[in-house]
């Protein structure tokens, strides 16, 4: 077994890495969805009328985008189950991913709901419309159409990040390539592979997201 | 308490609006009667759309009290005082007023006819099927029967501006608030819409305040002109009296100057 690249390797642990790849792509809707939420949420309560809660958020916001995810992820696994909270490193994985990543979608949110024109907001109360009515009919309706390229690229930089998640044992792509590779002492084979995997995905994502861009960007 | 018909169905009462240093509307009386239509006429900056903004709730008046239809606009009564308006005492008194927009605002993502049931079924929970049949009456009534379903990018201004007749008649105000309408409509456009106006002024009903550089149009439809200044009346009476022979400097003034274009 002294050849530089190995098929037969490649093969026997191909099942296992694509397992690997399911959690991945698991972690990243989930996550995803996570963010696309939280982000709105961000972006509705740095608008609210509140100043307590407009600051509060904006100083959160801040703090999590200082700070490297790795960082937080560990904090969320190993420091939090100290003070009694206790969960599985999926779910710790997936929440710390999506908000983190919500602190990004909600400035695209932000960005997309202060490009609705003022007389919008105007006609929305003419024709006295509820607040809610007025989010939920006039405002999002005109907003998130022009984000979705912007969200697409977030949702294919959360797919590659979400190898991070190795770190703190959520068994997804890159810890199952790096299992693979402890233990047979052969990591060229399996880390590869996780990378042409990677790549399969994360290209023709972003190809679909360029489109979207211009698509967009056309009218 | 109840208008009675003979009550304004708007009052401005000593209603001053300061933007910043700026005062725009200087403790301002006004009235309109019910069904009356009067046009505010003045040179550009001197309030005259901010009457029709305040009137709309979209800008807070710092002081004074504007009473619609027999209730007051901006504030509540608690016992015998007149506390600031909740917003759901705002919102009541608000659906008596509708406003078309200089800049027509209609909502891109709906059809001309979603443009106009929106409103009725989400706001006075009109039944779909009812809010549907009298959206196209009214977009007939505008000349627009054949562009139910278009969207408003795929409608000249003129028609936008129709639509947004439509879609702020399908609310049923008593008062209707008319904002430039024509003023950001190529020359061409500009009949089609007026002629849709001067058909609603005529059918008398509804009370109608209108800020318009058409001057001739103003002579037309209006029963009332005021000559608005600094934020104050300037002169105000019937439009062959504040037209044909005004007594104010500066109401003769801004005359002079228009007719010279």
């Amino acid at each position: 077994m002294n050849t530089f690249w190995d098929w037969n390797y490649v093969i026997s642990f191909m099942p296992k890495l694509l397992e690997g790849l399911v959690v991945t792509i698991e972690v990243t809707f989930v996550a995803f969805i996570i963010a696309a939420v939280v982000g709105l949420l961000m972006a509705l309560g740095r608008l609210s009328a509140n100043p307590w809660i407009a600051q509060t958020l904006g100083l959160f916001i801040e703090f999590i985008r200082s700070t490297p995810l790795l960082v937080q992820l560990f904090v969320f696994f190993y420091i939090l189950p100290r003070y009694g909270l206790r969960m599985p490193a999926f779910i710790v994985g997936t929440i710390a991913l999506g908000v983190h990543y919500g602190t990004y979608t909600s400035e695209i949110y932000r960005a997309g709901i202060d490009a609705i024109d003022r007389g919008q907001w105007e006609a929305a109360k003419a024709l006295n419309f509820s607040p809610v009515r007025t989010w939920v009919g006039i405002v999002l309706p005109q907003a998130i159409p022009p984000m979705i390229p912007a969200l697409g690229n977030y949702l294919v930089a959360m797919f590659k990040e979400s190898a991070q998640l190795s770190a703190i044992t959520v068994v997804e792509l890159t810890l199952t390539a790096r299992t693979i590779g402890t233990q047979s002492f052969r990591f060229l084979e399996p880390f590869t592979m996780a990378g042409v995997l990677y790549f399969l995905i994360s290209y023709p994502s972003s190809l679909v997201v360029q489109r979207l861009e211009k698509r967009y960007a056309g009218k | 308490m109840q208008a009675s018909s003979t009550d304004p169905i708007v009052r401005f009462e000593n209603v001053t609006k300061s933007f910043g240093e700026l005062t725009v509307l200087r403790q301002l009386d006004f009235d309109v009667a019910p069904a009356e239509k009067v046009t505010i006429v003045g040179p550009s900056g001197s309030g005259k759309t901010t009457i029709l903004r305040v009137l709309m709730t979209l800008e807070k008046p710092n002081d004074g009290v504007i009473w619609v239809n027999g209730e007051p606009l901006w504030h509540q009564k608690s016992g015998d005082k007149l506390v600031p308006a909740s917003e759901k005492h705002l919102r009541k008194v608000r659906g008596n007023i509708g406003m078309v927009f200089q800049h027509f605002n209609l909502f891109p993502h709906m059809t001309a006819l979603r443009n106009v049931t929106e409103a009725p079924i989400h706001v006075l929970k009109v039944p779909k099927g009812d809010a549907e049949q009298r959206a196209v009456e009214l977009l007939q009534k505008v000349g627009l029967a054949d562009k139910l379903g278009h969207y408003p990018s795929q409608l000249s201004g003129g028609q936008k501006q129709r639509v947004a007749i439509a879609r702020a008649l399908a609310m049923r105000p008593k008062v209707m608030l008319f904002d430039e309408v024509t003023s950001a409509l190529d020359p061409e456009l500009v009949g089609e819409v007026l002629n849709v106006i001067r058909e609603l002024a005529d059918e008398g009903e509804m009370a109608m305040l209108l800020v318009t550089h058409e001057m001739g149009f103003a002579r037309e439809v209006s029963d009332r002109v005021v000559f608005f200044d600094k934020g104050r009346v300037v002169e105000e009476g019937p439009p062959e009296q504040i037209f044909g022979n005004p007594q104010n400097d500066r109401t003769k003034a801004f005359f002079n100057a228009i007719l010279r274009h």
